[in-house]
């Protein structure tokens, strides 16, 4: 049987230049051509982007729910990791 | 009729044209709305829908103040009876399935690309206004419909058999497109209006592209549809299908008139 569903797009809008795209949700379409055509039609018709990138949804490798602890907890306690134990010398400007 | 009451006539009656073109196919799109093969083919079909009533609804204003009498963009969408109407034939045929509904709009959107692109620079400030406006929504739309009709005639049998078939039907209504009359003279001839036949060349090459990208034919050599050459909505003659269409769109404002959200 001919698989009948669209595949699935995530969309990125970048909102304006300078700032970077951000994921704002996902849609079908048959192929890029027509995601992004429809992602224009869906998520920028009241002129929220600029530009917009279409990503198949089955490429994304996605971090997994399971791992989060793992993958997150660790950078909890470092707080070494934050630039904050700098004295600023005096009369450093544009910091 | 000094010569200044004789061009609001015309500017009249060709802002009616093209308003009614524009609102015809808005409403005929309208009927796709929580009907199209998609949400988001729904959405994009409103929108495209929306863009020309926006369109129309600046140009019937407009031919409303050219015209002199007082009436509004609502009195001319709402008021006037089928022969009163001048769009062309094209834009009130029925959707039929999705390739026709393809077909019919690559077929106006890229008429209209044509058109808008020389009407920007009129000598009419508000029709070359609504023209610079228009021409970027109406190149979206000939995209959007072009999209379509190559993915479908370039897709599998089925869909190669129903888009050619959608071709085949809606081609002898483009004729109409291109047919010039007095009035298209005069206001071509003033450097307001743009002569239709001028544009038939940027439209051949713009829709033959579409048409050889999706491995489909032009214009049907024979068959019931060869050689048929429909015309006479700008003179207020039209299919059967224009009646039915205003009923549904005028039935509303007519029995209550004056109704408000």
């Amino acid at each position: 049987m001919v698989e009948r569903e669209w595949p699935l797009w995530e969309v990125f809008v970048r909102a304006k230049r300078g700032l970077s795209h951000n994921h704002v949700g996902s849609l079908h379409a048959p192929d890029a051509r027509a995601a992004l055509g429809n992602a224009r039609d869906v998520y920028t018709r009241r002129q929220e982007g600029v530009s917009i990138w279409v990503v198949p949804a089955g490429a994304i490798t996605a971090s997994s729910p399971d791992e989060k602890d793992p993958f997150f907890e660790p950078a909890a306690d470092k707080v070494y990791r934050h630039p904050t134990f700098y004295e600023v010398p005096e009369g450093a400007e544009h910091l | 009729m000094s010569a200044g009451a004789a061009l609001a006539a015309d500017l009249f009656a060709y802002a009616l044209r093209l308003g009614d073109d524009a609102l015809v196919l808005a409403q005929r799109l309208t009927e796709w709305s929580s009907r199209a093969p998609a949400l988001e083919e729904d959405i994009a079909l409103s929108n495209i829908a929306l863009d020309l009533l926006g369109q129309a609804r600046a140009l019937l204003t407009y031919a409303g103040e050219t015209e002199g009498a007082g009436r509004s963009e609502d009195d001319l969408a709402y008021l006037r009876s089928e022969r009163e109407f001048t769009n062309c034939q094209l834009v009130e045929q029925p959707n039929g399935d999705f390739a026709v509904t393809m077909a019919r709009q690559l077929f106006f959107s890229a008429y209209q690309l044509a058109l808008y692109r020389r009407l920007a620079a009129s000598a009419d400030a508000t029709l070359a206004g609504v023209a610079a406006k228009g021409v970027k929504e109406v190149a979206y739309h000939a995209d959007h419909a072009g999209g379509w009709v190559v993915r479908l005639g370039d897709g599998t049998a089925e869909s190669h058999r129903r888009m050619a078939a959608a071709v085949e039907q809606m081609w002898p209504f483009t004729h109409e497109l291109f047919e010039a009359d007095e009035l298209t003279g005069r206001l071509a001839g003033a450097g307001v209006g743009v002569e239709p036949s001028e544009l038939a060349t940027e439209w051949e090459e713009h829709v033959e592209g579409v048409l050889s990208e999706a491995t489909l034919q032009g214009p049907p050599q024979s068959g019931e549809s060869a050689g048929w050459r429909p015309a006479g909505g700008r003179r207020g003659v039209h299919t059967e299908h224009l009646g039915y269409l205003l009923a549904e769109m005028q039935h509303l404002h007519r029995s209550h008139p004056g109704a408000q959200w």
